[in-house]
């Protein structure tokens, strides 16, 4: 008996159900609802997964915090800063002139990921380079924002997890990391302040 | 497995059957909630609140474990940590009232499911290790949700808090160095609060591995049945799936519409409004009430207000509500007739009647503020409690005169049992 | 054993408890328990007179009426109460602009407070979108709590909210009369809304306090209940997300339901 119900359960011939074209359609329009029902959970059980999966995302405060000002005023030529940017290091430097033409000089072809100073700066402000401290590679913090760290021997930045070394317009050029440092978008709202992110 | 009829797992596909001679896991699925557990034919609508409870078990465990990555367990921040959750994780609000109205919903579900029992004496022989189990999950849930409400740290967890450890001080010698090492301080702080979270993280795991036995338990007698007649014949039974399968996802979407508006549309109703307030061990409140599902037992603990015997109150209070529970745990050898349901036990049937509105009332007192005539109600609720398990269950079970039970599960349903014909 | 024991423990129980109920209902008759002045005077609180407009299960906020009831805060409330638990940029959800946010936070008085690393001393910054609203310490009499949950603190909170703001009045005579140890204290203030009915809060709000910009008289109903909806969202920002999505919840449930129904009864239809 038990064994009857469950082979009509799955739709098939069965002398019982089996009386006449009407019962058979009947059957089919019933398995329908079956098959319908077990859908609707399915259904259910996916949107469930909905906010379960998305409470992870970044959560309100963090996204209010996606943006950072920063006053670069006091910023002599040829220093640099720290600042935090998504929790995360961004390095705003004022090159010197000099800094600036051994940017110039380097020849695109000869670099890992070709781009000019001009290409990762804003126009007019090239002195004004901004970039992530976040190394390419493995995400360490490189030296030579702060004062009196290694700039490497490129006058740039130089990581000492892996010994990446990155030139005046933060480019790669020796060691493992194989980008540039990413250049955040930013914008300067004066001449004194940008705002990053 | 309990049945000679049950439908044996035969895989037919190739991955299957290697899959059930490597860890034969579909083949217990299959005899646990498949169709390899022969039922009574004849369950009604109350069998459906087992599956119930485990359904809102999951629920809280996946709430529980999502909103442990955002709660942080400091008595400095706990509150804050709560309030973030609400404004500002994606969809933080829904899951944390899910996980608070679903504490309520667990135990609405697992109180229909314990007077299931009282009810059709589902205690009795042979599944008096069902019972027990399931008294156990029901200890282990209280404690689960007391701490629970501690989480958030607002002025009824702080003095909930305060209140349930100050219930080991009326131990005699040891209770106030107990009290002292359960909070490991002088008061409800970040210490207590800590291990508080802890262990409600880590007591839900605790139930989920009872409540496996407790389902083990009940597949070696099988189900009971509204009748109380023992399974005699293939007829009586239809496997679990796809009959109660069935039934229980019909269960579930009706539950799931109750529990849903109390989520989306009635969230703090059966909350307190003082747990919006940041503790503050400085200011009581002007009522400390516990959460709905506590009170009948909190009206027991208030109940004694007078010494007796040279026992304090307090102790004796003490005593009461917990034996209120452990009482429980005797009910297989209380209640020693021979007949299982209440359908047939006429005179059982009007005190489990009087017992359930007994239960109200005792809720009702211990949600009221103490006030004297709230007491004086509570007081002969509880005597009526305690006689009703203790007293009138045996003395029922010797002089009633039972009804004439069907002669089998079949006959009750179909009015007749031949049992060689297939009951189609 | 259990058959012995068992009806011993539970006439012990019984008689303890009947023991307690005699002691006190005897002491219940030969003392009743006097009447309080608050059981007989403390009012249950009411709504304003068209009523909240986010009360029921499709209710919604009125934006106008929350930026009147935040201007309210502002100017009245936020001299003495904080409401720690909002941020600056929550506003945006009462149809402020980014900018307006922006320019909210900028010229809010009540700074952020910043230590700085360097010689921690403590200096204050103007406050950004991101920032909460900063606490507010209150040296006189009372404490003022904050008010970002207040009307989920207490029963109706709205409705209390707008009753106790408009509920102050002179202490009736008649309670003076039949309770004269219950005089409102110097320095308190009689109202019958709140909880011991006297309260530390002077009346914040008389007609025309503040001037609305969208031209709705200031009367003193007016802005109790705006500001009274004004911390509803405060306390439940997500309430018009929260039930818009239960109808969807519900309406699916509904549908599930049915067929849930439909596909039991179809299969149990074979072995009835």
């Amino acid at each position: 008996m038990a064994d009857e119900a469950i082979v009509n359960a799955s739709g098939t011939d069965s002398p019982a159900v089996h009386d006449g074209a009407g019962a058979d359609e009947g059957v089919r329009r019933r398995d329908f609802i079956n098959i319908a029902a077990v859908s609707f959970a399915g259904v259910g059980g996916l949107a469930v997964l909905v906010p379960l999966v998305s409470q992870m995302a970044p959560s309100a405060d963090v996204l209010a915090e996606s943006s950072t000002e920063i006053d670069i005023s006091q910023i002599a030529p040829g220093q640099a800063i720290k600042a935090v940017f998504r929790k995360q290091p961004v390095f705003v430097r004022n090159l010197t002139p000099v800094e600036i033409s051994e940017a110039d000089k380097v020849p695109l072809s000869s670099l890992r990921d070709p781009q000019t100073l001009e290409e990762r700066t804003k126009p007019g402000k090239t002195n004004w380079l901004i970039t992530m401290g976040v190394c390419t590679h493995l995400g360490c913090v490189p030296l030579g924002a702060g004062e009196g760290e290694v700039k490497g021997e490129f006058g740039g930045y130089f990581c000492p997890c892996h010994g990446s070394v990155y030139d005046t317009a933060a480019r790669i050029r020796k060691g493992p990391a194989p980008k540039n440092l990413e250049v955040p978008v930013y914008e300067f709202t004066s001449d004194t302040v940008v705002k990053i992110g | 497995m309990s049945f000679p009829w049950a439908k044996h797992y035969k895989p037919s596909h190739p991955l299957m059957q290697w899959l059930d001679e490597k860890l034969p896991l579909p083949r217990f699925v299959y005899n646990a909630v498949g169709a390899g557990y022969p039922v009574p034919r004849n369950l009604n609508y109350m069998w459906n609140f087992g599956v119930l409870a485990g359904v809102c078990l999951m629920l809280q465990i996946v709430t529980g474990v999502v909103l442990a990555m955002h709660y942080a367990a400091n008595s400095g921040v706990a509150f804050d940590s709560v309030e973030h959750i609400m404004r500002d994780v994606n969809w933080g609000w829904m899951l944390r009232y899910a996980h608070a109205n679903g504490a309520s919903a667990f135990f609405v579900v697992v109180y229909i499911h314990i007077f299931r029992g009282f009810f059709y004496s589902s205690y009795k022989p042979p599944r008096e290790m069902i019972w027990l189990l399931g008294v156990t999950i029901f200890l282990l849930m209280m404690a689960t949700a007391f701490m629970g409400y501690v989480l958030p740290w607002g002025q009824m967890s702080f003095w909930g808090a305060k209140v349930i450890t100050g219930l080991f001080s009326a131990i005699p010698v040891v209770g106030t160095p107990l009290q002292q090492w359960l909070l490991g301080g002088f008061a409800p702080d970040n210490a207590a609060l800590n291990r508080f979270f802890s262990l409600h993280f880590l007591l839900p795991f605790v139930i989920l591995g009872v409540v496996i036995l407790h389902i083990w338990a009940l597949h070696i007698p099988g189900s009971s049945n509204p009748t109380g007649v023992e399974v005699k014949t293939e007829s009586d039974t239809v496997p679990f799936h796809p009959y109660y399968t069935a039934k229980d996802g019909f269960g579930l979407g009706v539950f799931a519409i109750l529990y849903c508006t109390m989520l989306f549309f009635l969230p703090n109703a059966l909350g307190h409004p003082d747990n919006y307030i940041q503790a503050n061990p400085l200011s009581t409140p002007a009522h400390i009430v516990p959460e709905w599902y506590f009170w009948p037992f909190y009206a027991i603990l208030r109940a004694f207000t007078a010494d007796f015997l040279f026992i304090p109150a307090k102790l004796m209070g003490v005593l009461a509500m917990f034996s209120a529970i452990l009482v429980w745990f005797f009910l297989p050898w209380l209640d020693t007739s021979p007949v299982r349901s209440g359908h047939y036990r006429p005179l059982f049937r009007k005190f489990f009647y009087l017992l359930v509105i007994d239960v109200l009332v005792l809720g009702f007192c211990g949600g009221s503020p103490a006030e004297t005539k709230y007491v004086l109600i509570s007081q002969i609720a509880a005597t009526y409690y305690f006689l009703h398990f203790l007293v009138i269950l045996p003395i029922v079970a010797s002089i009633e005169k039972p009804a004439p039970l069907p002669f089998s599960i079949t006959q009750a349903v179909l009015g007749k049992d031949d049992q060689t014909a297939p009951a189609a | 054993m259990v058959r012995l024991f068992g009806p011993l423990v539970g006439l012990f129980f019984a008689v303890a408890l009947l023991w307690s109920f005699g002691v006190g209902a005897i002491q219940a008759i030969r003392e009743p328990e006097p009447a309080t002045a608050v059981q007989v005077y403390h009012l249950a609180p009411h709504e304003p007179e068209p009523g909240f407009s986010f009360n029921g299960a499709f209710g919604k906020f009125d934006r106008a009426q929350l930026q009147r009831g935040f201007q309210v805060y502002k100017e009245v409330c936020s001299n003495c109460h904080s409401l720690h638990f909002v941020a600056f940029r929550d506003l945006a959800a009462l149809g402020y602009s980014e900018a307006e946010v922006k320019a909210i936070a900028k010229d809010w008085s009540n700074k952020a407070k910043v230590v700085d690393p360097k010689t921690g001393d403590e200096t204050q910054r103007d406050n950004v979108p991101a920032d909460h609203f900063p606490k507010v310490y209150y040296a006189g009499t009372g404490n003022p709590p904050d008010l970002s949950l207040v009307t989920k603190a207490r029963h109706e909170g709205p409705e209390y909210v707008y009753s106790l703001l408009t509920g102050y009045q002179d202490q009736p005579a008649e309670l003076l009369k039949r309770f004269p140890d219950s005089k409102t204290p110097d320095g308190l203030y009689y109202n019958p809304y709140f909880a011991n009915l006297n309260i530390a809060m002077p009346a914040p709000l008389a007609d025309d306090q503040v001037t609305y910009g969208d031209g709705t008289k200031a009367t003193k109903q007016q802005m109790a209940a705006d500001v009274a909806a004004f911390l509803t969202w405060t306390a439940e920002p997500k309430m018009e997300k929260r039930k818009q999505t239960g109808w969807a919840v519900l309406g699916f449930l509904l549908a599930a339901t049915v067929l849930a129904y439909l596909a039991k009864r179809n299969i149990w239809a074979r072995v009835h």
